[in-house]
Order: C-alpha cells, then structure tokens, then sequence
C-alpha cells in the first residue's frame, strides 16, 4: 500500500534550527524548501545544509522531499545534483507546466543516479503545478515520469496566474483543484493540495481541510507545524468507519480461506473500490494509534 | 499597695503571679486620647507614617554601614524601587550592605556600580539576570553570592539566619498608616502586582519596614496584604515601577510549536500518572511549554470530569481561566504573572494571596508545596541523575532564578521537568549540570520534544506511563539522540573563584558557582 501523505511540512532550506527536528511534528512528509522561500544569496548555503541534513541527521520512518529551483533558474541543476547525491525520497519540482518539464527532471535524476550508483529510480519525483498552462496539462504532467508519485497545486502563483486572489470558500480554485485530482487518480498518483498561510486562523483552515477531503485529496502542504495535528484529526476515520472497515477486511480473509469468489456482508456485495476503501481508512487509523505526539 | 492612675487600690504583688504594674494614665507613646479636630487627625504623627522622602526615611530607621536590607521582586524587569533606594543610600554614604531581595533582573544592572563602590558588599538572592550577573559570573564580588529559594529564603529569613534590618518594600497602593495591597479594589493601581507573597514575609519579620508607594489611599486600605502593624514608615514617589514590566496584560499560550508539543506531552503525561484524580493538585510555572500543559490538561479534566482541589504558586490568567470554569477549586497565588491574575485576585473570594512562608519553608508547621501533587517545571540543564540546573546558562554565566524550583520538587509528588531535547546548539541533557539547584533524587519525569524519561527510582510512574503508550526513553537514549545531533559540548572552562554558593530549601550548601574564565 502506498504511503500515506497526509501533511507535507515546508521546511525553509535555510533555516537550520528548523531542519533539525523537522521531524518531531509527526508530519508525514518533510519538504525541505529551496525555492521560494530561500532567498537568492543564501541559495548555495541553503542548497549545503539540507545536503548535510539528509546525509546525517535520522529522521525516522518520515517521507523526505526537497523542493529544488526550477531547471529554467540557474540553481536547478545545482540543486539536482547536490539533491540526488544526498537521496532523499523524492524531489519535488516548482512551476510543472508542459510534460517536457518532467522528463527533463526525470532525464538529469536518471544520470545523476548512475553517476553516484544509485539504483536507477530509486528518486521519486513530484510535481506542482502554478499555472493555467499546467493546470491544463495536468494529466499529460502526471504521466510524464514513472517517478511521479504526487501531483500539487500551488495555489499562490496559480491565482496570479488567474487574474484574481485566494479567498475564503476558495471558489477560485475548485476547478484547478478538480482537474489536478482528476490527473492524479488517472495516472494513479497522489494528489496534494497547497498551503494554507494564516496560520491564526485556524477555524478557516479547518474548512479548507474539510473541503480539500471531501474533493478527494490525499493531503495538503503545510506551513507551519501547528497545524498538523488539525489535518490529521479531520483525517481520521470515525470509529464507526474504522469498525466497518475492519469487517469488510476480515469478511475478504474469510472468503478467501473459503475459496469463496463473491464476497458479501450484510447482504450487499463487496467489491474491489469498498475493499480498496476499506483499507485506506484502516490505515489512517493506524496512523492515527502509532503516533502519540501529532494526533493527541 | 499603690494608687494606681485612676485611683484604684491595686497591689504591690500577687503569690504565684508576681509583681504587678499598675496603671498609669499618660505613660506610653499611642495611649495618650487623640482630640485634634478631625482635619487635624491625617496629619498626626501617630496616625500618619508618611514622610517626605526616602532620605527621610534611611535616616529615620538609622541606617548604618553593614546593616542588611531587602526588597522584593513582584515588579520583575518593570521594578524602579531597588534602583531609586539604593541610589540614594549610596550618595548617603552608607556602605558595606547586605543586600537580600527575593529576586534581581535585568533592570538590576546598576547595581554593579554600587558593588563597586563598596555600598554593597554581599548578595542573597533568589535569581540574577542581565549586566549584574555577568559582570558577578566575571567575578565582581569578593564575597559569593548566596542564592536561594523562595522557600529558603522564608525559612532563613523567618528563623534569623538571615535577619533583615531594614525592607524596603515597593507597594501598588497603601494608605497612611500602612496597610498595603498589590492591587486595589475601588482606587485602581497603576503598578498593581497582584499577589505581594515574597514581601510579605519581609515586612513579618524585618526589623524596621519602609513601605514605598505611588498609589496612597483613603484609610483603612482593605484587603490588605500587609498590616499597619508590621509597618515603620511609608514614603511617596511619582512611580514605583513600570507596568509594562510589571505584569503582562494576560499570559499568552505560547504559539512555538515545540513548547506546544512538550505541553501536549506533559499533559499526557500528568494524565498517565496515577495522581490525576478528583481533588488532585497542581502547580505550573509561567514558561512557554509549562504554561501551555494547562490547556491541554484542561481538555482531559473536562473529559474525564475531574477537578483539581487547588492550583499553587505564580498564578497565570490560565489557571484563573480554569478556575473560574470550576476546574480548580481554590488558587494559593504567592505571586500573580499577569493582569488577569491580579483582577481574579481582586475578585475572587477562593483565590486566596499566600506569603513565601505558607508557599514553601521548610521549617515551618506545614507550607502549601508539601501538598502538591503535581509540578511542571523548566530547566535550563538536566543530567544523568536527573539534577536540573535553572541558574547558569551553557556558557556558565549565571541567568536564572532558584524561584520554587527545588521547593516544589521536594514537596510534589510527581515532579515533572519540561525542556526541548536541543536548545539552539546545545542539549539540555548533560552527563552533569554545571549548577545544581534541585537535586535529582527529588524529580521524576523529563518530558522533551522528542520522548520521556522516567527517574529510576519512581518505578510506580514508569509503568504507568508506559502502559498508557507514552513515548518512554531512558535518559542515556534521550541524552544520546540529542549528542548524535548537535555533539557533546566542550567543557566550560573556570576560574577558581567562587562566585555564588547555592543554598538547598534547608539552608545548607548544595553547590558552588565560579568564575568563568576569562575569553582570551
């Protein structure tokens, strides 16, 4: 089962006492940030510390991503070659808008993973998407590389893009946002939802979670380790879905210890999506049990 | 027999009584009838300690070259009392104090110049922060330091080890004869403190009390915190310190992610650890994570509907908050950290304003800290013995206050420490402290951003927060986790001078300070 991707921590590249224990929140993926939020005369300090970071620090079973300039600024390349050397999880590429832009990440970490011995594939990629021009080339973008494993909106250049700004019901976004899952689901990758910035406001971030679920989202960047907890409370299955679940799975076993093809419970039958279901909020409830510091 | 002042036959003596002293009309100071017209009766030197200056009053109590004096600290950095005194005792050429506040801060800085000029000779104090103590920490003092407890102070003060001879006590509001309170209730107190739990042992046991006041009022000034009847003189000023250093307008939760996880953690831990039960009790201290296990302590006692028969010690706005949501039954407030805390001490009839003594002495009939059950406390160091270190920092130079610490460590019975795994570069876990205040064998559980440790000795809390799914680390794992990180720290090189001695809550010598050495 793949894994689950509920809350992807910014971690600004150039901020040492935050890339130390990045990791003590309980998000489930870590981003290290090299773009946008590292300035352009701490790009190559930035670029050394999260290198050193991942080399040497222990972060545990959390999924490590960093966010690399764009190939089209003069650190992208740079930013390639120090990342794949320091192997994190996956790199994660800003501003995707046409598939060449993938398959020219894919190319580089291809070499680059052949140069230091690295099993080839092993570097995941990620794609966020800030345009109307990605927007509509979502599907093509998440097709691109068998190293995609997420799609992201990045909701503050997109709405530029646009013409307009954020606002609260996020009505602005409702189409990018479908039309990325879409993609997503289509190319059968995750799909994450983009930041939320007032970290004060917490009842507004509540309603975008609620919202962002709903649609179908795998998770959602965040920036600001406070909020962590807020994404994985509302992500937590109730106990009445986790009881349904768990007797869903178990009347499979049965079945199959039967030799049984048709499975049914209740009467109604189960199929391939209720076990798929099934499973997936099993696994969020686990989640929720094994870790105490994010979720109580 | 005699004819005593009215005429009556009394006695010369009575078998198994002894001699008798008969009456005699006119004989002592304050017997004699008060007839002034009432506009008048203000004025009288009887009813009315108020003198002009504190020139006045330094002379009035005599003063003298060696003689100890106190003050208190409940205006924290917002404190102007300590500085103006001792400014004018200095250009009296008074010299050679001891000076004995229950604490100094950052605004204390001055008095470097005093100590050099020999106005001062010794200090006892609770804490020391900013230029005074850096410059002690470089040795600036012939004689050490003494630092102290809260409860400690009390006790040496109360038992003459340390007797006072003159306090000097900054008051928010007093009236003519010296009744005098941290807050009022109808004047308003600019510089209202709440609580004036430290002075008040000072103005019991002083030898002469000079009250000082922005804020005189109509007599008889009640609730009062200190009575007329342990007061020698009150002095006027224009102000006795600044508000916005005096207390917070209300302690915020702290919105530090890390402080919040610590809280999280600590509340669970609190929750696990068999002393969280109808009628328990609990005292927080007013740092970041400590302060924020409130709340979430808070959402676990209205699930499992438990209150707690009291809170103790430095009251915040939170622990008013649960008290007046019913949650906490009754506040014991030796001192008040923000202004919510002094309007609840103002308008609560259960929160009741404690002296120093009652808080945590030792030697006393009884003192409230022998009654918690459960502390959260900070700590700059802690290691492998569980000692914990709040005096000096990672570079040895003293920046901290004993406060309670070791106080309510002996006194609760599950002491729990909260501190990041990392502070900056450095770890908070160490093989030894470099000052111990509290001593390990008296505190139970580390709580860190990263994992618990149980003291060895408390097996009872070790299981329980194990069994509740805590994340439970021995100490050496916790202290390795942080070394793989940031590495073990050099030793801190010192000189061999003792700069401070640190007294134990009983008086005797729990550790020494030294000199740092000199950057070369």
């Amino acid at each position: 089962m793949s894994r689950l991707r509920r809350t992807m921590l910014y971690v600004p590249g150039n901020h040492p006492g935050m890339i130390r224990d990045a990791h003590i929140y309980g998000a489930d993926s870590i981003m290290f940030d090299l773009e946008d939020s590292v300035s352009l005369r701490e790009k190559d300090a930035a670029r050394m510390l999260v290198y050193h970071a991942l080399r040497t620090l222990d972060y545990g079973n959390t999924e490590l991503v960093v966010r690399v300039n764009g190939l089209n600024t003069p650190y992208g390349r740079v930013d390639f070659e120090a990342m794949v050397a320091a192997r994190p999880n996956a790199i994660r590429l800003p501003k995707a808008e046409t598939p060449d832009d993938i398959r020219e990440a894919d190319e580089l970490i291809t070499q680059l993973e052949e140069l230091h011995g690295i099993e080839y594939g092993k570097i995941k990629l990620m794609a966020a998407v800030e345009s109307a021009l990605g927007v509509l080339n979502a599907y093509q973008i998440a097709t691109a590389s068998k190293r995609l494993i997420g799609i992201a909106i990045g909701a503050e250049d997109f709405v530029t893009d646009l013409k307009t700004t954020r606002s609260d019901d996020g009505i602005e976004l409702l189409a990018a946002r479908s039309q990325i899952l879409f993609a997503a689901r289509a190319a059968g990758i995750d799909a994450l939802d983009t930041v939320f910035s007032d970290v004060n406001d917490e009842a507004g971030f509540m309603q975008e979670v609620k919202l962002i679920k709903q649609l179908g989202f795998d998770g959602k960047s965040i920036i600001n380790p406070r909020q962590i907890e807020i994404v994985h409370r509302i992500f937590t299955p109730t106990e009445e879905e986790v009881r349904k679940s768990v007797r869903i799975i178990e009347a499979i076993k049965e079945a199959e210890e039967k030799g049984s093809g048709v499975v049914s419970l209740d009467g109604k039958m189960i199929d391939k999506p209720i076990v798929e279901r099934a499973r997936r909020v099993l696994q969020l409830n686990d989640a929720v049990k094994n870790s105490y510091f994010s979720t109580r | 027999m005699m004819r005593n002042g009215v005429g009556r036959e009394i006695p010369d003596n009575i078998l198994g009584i002894g001699a008798l002293r008969p009456f005699e009309k006119n004989m002592v100071n304050g017997m004699q009838k008060n007839v002034q017209p009432f506009k008048d009766r203000q004025r009288n030197s009887e009813r009315n300690r108020v003198l002009d200056s504190i020139e006045a009053a330094v002379l009035r109590t005599g003063l003298k070259d060696g003689m100890t004096i106190s003050f208190h600290h409940h205006f924290r950095n917002g404190d102007f009392v300590v500085n103006m005194v001792m400014d004018i005792i200095a250009r009296m050429g008074i010299r050679d104090l001891v000076l004995a506040p229950s604490s100094l801060s950052d605004i204390h800085g001055p008095l470097v110049e005093h100590i050099k000029n020999g106005v001062i000779r010794r200090i006892e104090t609770s804490g020391l922060r900013g230029d005074l103590a850096q410059a002690i920490s470089n040795g600036l003092m012939d004689i050490p330091v003494v630092i102290n407890s809260h409860g400690g102070r009390a006790r040496s003060i109360a038992s003459g080890e340390l007797p006072i001879d003159v306090a000097f006590l900054g008051v928010p509001c007093c009236d003519s004869y010296g009744n005098a309170n941290g807050f009022s209730l109808e004047h308003g107190a600019i510089s209202a403190c709440g609580s004036l739990g430290y002075a008040m042992v000072d103005a019991k046991h002083a030898k002469q009390v000079v009250l000082i006041t922005d804020n005189l009022v109509e007599y008889p000034n009640t609730p009062f915190a200190i009575p007329e009847s342990q007061v020698d003189y009150i002095v006027v000023v224009d102000s006795i310190g600044d508000p916005k250093g005096i207390v917070s307008g209300a302690t915020r939760y702290t919105s530090n992610p890390k402080d919040l996880l610590i809280a999280r953690c600590a509340a669970g831990v609190i929750e696990a650890s068999g002393y969280f039960t109808d009628g328990f009790s609990l005292q927080t201290g007013s740092g970041g994570a400590s302060l924020a296990t409130t709340r979430f302590l808070r959402e676990k006692m209205i699930a499992a509907n438990i209150k707690a028969s009291f809170a103790l010690g430095g009251i915040t706005g939170q622990i008013v908050d649960l008290y007046e949501e019913g949650l906490i039954k009754r506040l014991l407030d030796v001192q008040s950290f923000d202004l919510r805390a002094v309007e609840s001490l103002k308008n609560n009839r259960l929160h009741q304003q404690i002296d120093a003594e009652y808080y945590a002495s030792f030697d006393n009939k009884g003192c409230a800290a022998h009654q918690l059950d459960v502390v959260i406390l900070s700590a700059l160091e802690i290691d492998l013995d569980f000692n914990v270190n709040v005096i000096t920092g990672s570079d040895g130079v003293i920046r901290g206050a004993s406060g309670g610490h070791s106080d309510t460590a002996a006194g609760a019975a599950a002491v729990i420490i909260v501190a990041p795994l990392i502070r900056g570069r450095m770890p908070s876990i160490l093989d030894k402290v470099n000052t111990v205040i509290t001593p390990g064998h008296t505190v139970d559980v580390l709580v860190t951003d990263q994992g618990i440790a149980v003291n060895p000795l408390r097996k009872d809390l070790l299981e329980n927060l194990k069994s509740a799914g805590l994340p439970v680390f021995s100490i050496e794992e916790l202290k390795a986790k942080a070394d793989r990180i940031v590495g073990k720290p050099d030793p801190i090189l010192w000189e061999d001078k003792i700069v401070g001695l640190v007294k134990y809550r009983d008086g005797s010598i729990i550790d020494v300070i030294r000199q740092v050495k000199r950057k070369l």
